[in-house]
């Protein structure tokens, strides 16, 4: 059981544990998100009655955790392992725990506790229950039972489970400032990263155009009705959602949008996503029929 | 007899939530097997991370045999009657005797019940139970079963006298096997009744019972500390929540950075608290927190934890330093400079920003302080800066902290050190067992923010509800009577009718705590007029000594009864006697005799009420028993003569006047 001493080891790791546990290996999505979850492979797959086992790195943005490349550990962009398995295998705790293994991580030299976190996302309707999984005390996992999605009842439920990357290394590598980790043999973190941190820090709190970000998030917004009326194409109108959602992210961080208004908001992207979820499931691979409410 | 014992094992139970199911666990075991008449010698319910056990001990191996007779209808009612009496009892017409009875023929149907064995009935009642079991939150897991538990149910482990107890929830059949310690113990563990299921579960690292984990992390933990010249700092809600975070407890100690110590320590508490769950200790001699803690971890190493340990260790580094940029970075700006930013944080829909609640709360704090002798200046700018804290890091990630760093903050910017003192102590009493704040510009203050809480949420129409206080309004009238009364502070509430009732209702609750009867509570508000809680209390406190002394139950006795005769009269003539009484119709000696003792007494009476001094107003209207006994012993009161009828109805009427100057005695029970 050798450490993963690089991140991309660790990345690399986890891709051909989940590999060897049946999942298919899928490459990030190609917008702009908060985190994995907003994947549509596990937004939207996690709903209906399929069959779905999928593994996946994800960047996630979140412009507020910008603190221009000083803080040790707080990022605003950063990676997310997502493993989405349905319907949930009875020994996922287990397969989990293998992979924590994989990667280095020996259960029996650490203190492994499984603590309640229940995990809700008011922007996806979305709702679950499960734990963080702490290492040491060390938060490292989050693990979840979608009991909802899109205001829509999960059936069969699916476990969701996450690991930040970034937090992981650190733990593995034994190193307590983010850009200090080794991304590979050669490259620090910082030396990837730290830039994109500083720029996109002061992108996010300074000089992001909230004009034009308000506009966008119409845009998205009325696009994605648009898409969801008539002929239906939930799944470019669900890359609208998500696109009004980092949108929302981007002036939330500018400070633009009082308490009220971001409840508003919230629900604003949550409508769509509910509205992009329930015609997800009137396609093909969504075939939903509701067996209990 | 027998024994039962039933294991439900699950995925990791939330730690808030073991104990109660423990207790619904057994309460409703106990009412299923009740219901179908058992009894029992024992029962007792344990909960963990992983498993909720009951163990049962002195089960008959049958249920007792069921006798009932039921009565039905008469034999000549009509055929609907009979009908739903068969559908009732279930039994054919045939079935039915026929007896005689004082109202005529009517049907008796006997049922006679066979008792079943006790694993049939337990077969029942197990499924029976976990379906009602009340999570507070609890989740599907299995594909296209709405059945919930609170995290995915993997076995059933049920026995009666050592044998399986065959029964199904969720698809899972139970059985005799059970697991222990995720890490420390491997396979299956096959049991047949309590006692080797105790001992093998201790042999496969899970300590059963959560007192006796609790305890073992208390000691462990006072032990550890005590090699390092330490002592925990008390928490019991933290040996509580950890207590329910292992299986097989063992206590850890880390070392905090040197680096941090200079933070105050309620930072450094709370946050090792709330985010990592470690005890504080601290030097016995000088009470101040020490750079060490105690963690509670599941497991046992090779390296006896100190890999664990290290690990933790980074952690809280991590943690502090976040906790530590918060307290460097908050104190670049006054409090005073953050005044204007609680314009951005909403209160309450209904009651505008904290801005607007600080300006309010200013006002009204001024306006106590005069009142009470504290000063004005002060108080006032404590109120103002009460609040500021709340656009601080350090609050907005510990909000537990408000006040506290409110403090820290006030006295960096050199602010009056009574009013860095209100800052923090504004807040308090913030539970029952909280002190109240001593201190006047304090108590100004605090007083200032629950008055202005409480009369904003009752004028908005938020007032408390049966089930539910989202405000904690009941916390904040129940804070004023404490500092009002603990403080022995003069000082009339003047609020609305609703508010002071309800007021009064959370000032029975409390000297109903006292031991203080509620009816006399309601006798010295029903005066109307009483907003004063320190004299309300010394009547109260006067009246209950009063009524239990001789003359005080018998004067009651003797007022319930003038107050009788003046209620049924005063309904038949339409009016009220409110007149004066005439000397010069007063015809029969007691009458007379009670008329004087009025007269005399009602100066002295008047006296004691101008000086507060109840009990001897009291005092003296107890010197009032014996010439009203006489009056009611002597005196028809209905008169034949009109002018002497009414002059004697006044005259009760005078003395209900005298005694109701204390409390509404119509009020008093009894």
């Amino acid at each position: 059981m050798a450490k993963a001493r690089t991140f991309q080891d660790l990345i690399l790791t986890l891709q051909s544990y989940w590999a060897g546990q049946g999942c298919l290996i899928l490459q990030p999505y190609d917008d702009q998100m908060g985190a994995g979850t907003f994947h549509p492979a596990t937004t939207l797959r996690a709903l209906g009655p399929r069959p779905w086992n999928a593994a996946f790195v994800q960047p996630s943005r979140r412009p507020s955790d910008g603190r221009y490349g000083e803080n040790p550990n707080r990022l605003q962009h950063y990676y997310q392992y997502q493993v989405i398995l349905k319907p949930a295998p009875a020994n996922v705790q287990e397969l989990y725990l293998g992979s924590i293994r994989a990667i280095g991580l020996d259960p029996d030299l650490h203190d492994i506790r499984f603590v309640e976190d229940d995990w809700e996302s008011p922007t996806l309707g979305a709702a679950g229950l499960g734990w963080e999984v702490w290492c040491d005390g060390m938060e490292i996992t989050q693990f979840t039972y979608f009991q909802q999605v899109g205001g829509i009842e999960c059936d069969p439920v699916c476990a969701e489970i996450t690991y930040g990357l970034e937090r992981l290394a650190m733990y593995v590598q034994n190193v307590e400032f983010v850009y200090d980790l080794a991304f590979n043999e050669q490259f620090r973190y910082g030396e990837v990263f730290h830039q994109n941190e500083q720029e996109f820090s002061a992108y996010n709190f300074e000089r992001a155009d909230t004009e034009i970000l308000f506009q966008h998030f119409k845009d998205a917004e009325k696009q994605c009705r648009e898409l969801l009326t008539g002929k239906k194409l939930p799944l470019p109108a669900y890359d609208q959602c998500i696109k009004a959602s980092h949108a929302f992210n981007l002036l939330d961080a500018r400070g633009v949008i009082s308490v009220t208004e971001r409840a508003a908001y919230i629900g604003r992207v949550r409508a769509l996503a509910q509205a992009c979820c329930e015609a997800w499931l009137q396609t093909p691979m969504g075939e939903y029929k509701p067996r209990f409410g | 007899m027998p024994d039962m014992l039933l294991e439900l094992f699950s995925e990791e139970i939330p730690a808030r939530m073991q104990a109660q199911a423990a207790k619904d666990l057994e309460r409703l075991t106990v009412g299923a097997l009740t219901e179908r008449g058992f009894m029992f010698e024992g029962i007792k319910a344990f909960a963990g991370p992983r498993r909720l056990t009951l163990a049962i001990t002195g089960l008959p191996p049958e249920q007792k045999d069921v006798r009932e007779e039921l009565k039905g209808p008469r034999t000549d009612a009509p055929q609907a009657a009979l009908d739903g009496f068969l559908k009732k009892t279930g039994l054919t017409k045939e079935q039915l005797k026929v007896e005689t009875t004082p109202k005529g023929e009517v049907y008796m149907a006997v049922i006679e019940r066979k008792g079943r064995a006790t694993p049939l009935v337990l077969a029942e009642i197990i499924p029976e139970v976990m379906g009602k079991l009340p999570w507070p939150k609890s989740m599907r897991w299995k594909p296209g079963n709405p059945v919930r538990w609170v995290r995915p149910l993997h076995s059933i482990l049920a026995t009666f006298d050592g044998e399986v107890v065959p029964c199904e929830f969720a698809g899972i059949q139970s059985g005799n096997t059970t697991r222990g310690h995720r890490f420390l113990s491997s396979g299956n563990i096959t049991v047949r009744r309590f006692e080797d299921y105790e001992a093998a579960l201790k042999k496969a690292h899970v300590v059963l019972d959560a007192a006796e984990r609790a305890e073992i992390i208390s000691n462990d933990l006072k032990q550890k500390a005590f090699a390092l010249g330490l002592e925990p700092i008390e928490d019991i809600g933290l040996l509580n929540e950890v207590s329910g975070l292992a299986e097989w407890p063992v206590v850890l100690i880390g070392t905090i950075q040197d680096e941090f110590m200079d933070v105050p320590a309620e930072i450094l508490q709370t946050s090792m608290r709330t985010h990592q769950k470690y005890f504080s200790l601290r030097d016995p001699k000088t009470g101040k927190m020490a750079n060490r803690f105690g963690l509670v971890a599941n497991m046992l190493t090779k390296d006896c934890g100190k890999e664990i340990v290290a690990g933790n260790e980074r952690v809280l580094r991590a943690r502090l330093s976040d906790a530590k940029f918060f307290w460097d970075e908050d104190r670049k700006h006054s409090l005073d400079s953050r005044i204007e930013k609680l314009k951005g944080i909403v209160f309450h829909a209904k009651l505008g920003t904290q801005f607007e609640r600080v300006e309010r709360i200013e006002k009204l704090a001024g306006e106590i302080a005069a009142k009470i002798g504290a000063d004005v200046t002060k108080a006032k700018r404590a109120a103002r800066l009460a609040k500021a804290d709340l656009t601080t890091g350090v609050v907005g990630e510990f909000p537990e902290l408000q006040g506290v760093m409110g403090r820290y903050y006030a006295q960096h910017d050199k602010e009056d050190s009574a009013v860095a003192d209100a800052v923090r102590d504004h807040y308090k009493p913030v539970g029952p067992s909280d002190a109240v704040p001593s201190e006047k510009v304090s108590i100004a203050v605090a007083l200032a923010d629950k008055l202005d809480a409480l009369t904003g949420f009752f004028a908005a129409g938020e007032k408390p509800t049966g089930s539910g206080d989202p405000f904690a309004l009941r916390r904040a009238a129940l804070g004023i009577i404490r500092i009002l009364l603990e403080n022995k502070l003069r000082f009339a509430l003047k609020v609305s009718d609703d508010l002071l009732t309800f007021f009064a209702d959370r000032l029975k609750v409390a000297l109903k705590e006292k031991g203080v009867r509620h009816d006399l509570i309601d006798a010295v508000f029903g005066l109307g007029h009483e907003d004063d809680l320190v004299r309300l209390v010394a009547r109260v406190e006067a009246l209950q000594a009063f009524l239990k002394s001789d003359d005080g139950a018998n004067l009651l006795a003797g007022y319930k009864r003038a107050a009788n005769i003046l209620k049924a009269e005063e309904k038949k003539d339409n009016k009220t006697f409110t007149s004066e009484v005439l000397e010069s119709k007063l015809v029969e000696p007691a009458e007379q005799v009670l008329f004087a003792a009025l007269k005399a007494h009602r100066e002295h009476i008047d006296l004691a009420l101008k000086k507060e001094d109840f009990s001897a107003a009291m005092r003296d209207m107890s010197q009032l028993r014996h010439p009203v006994d006489t009056f009611f012993d002597d005196v028809k009161v209905n008169a034949d003569d009109k002018a002497v009828r009414e002059n004697r109805l006044n005259l009760l009427a005078s003395l209900r006047a005298t005694l109701h100057q204390v409390a509404d005695f119509s009020r008093i029970e009894g």
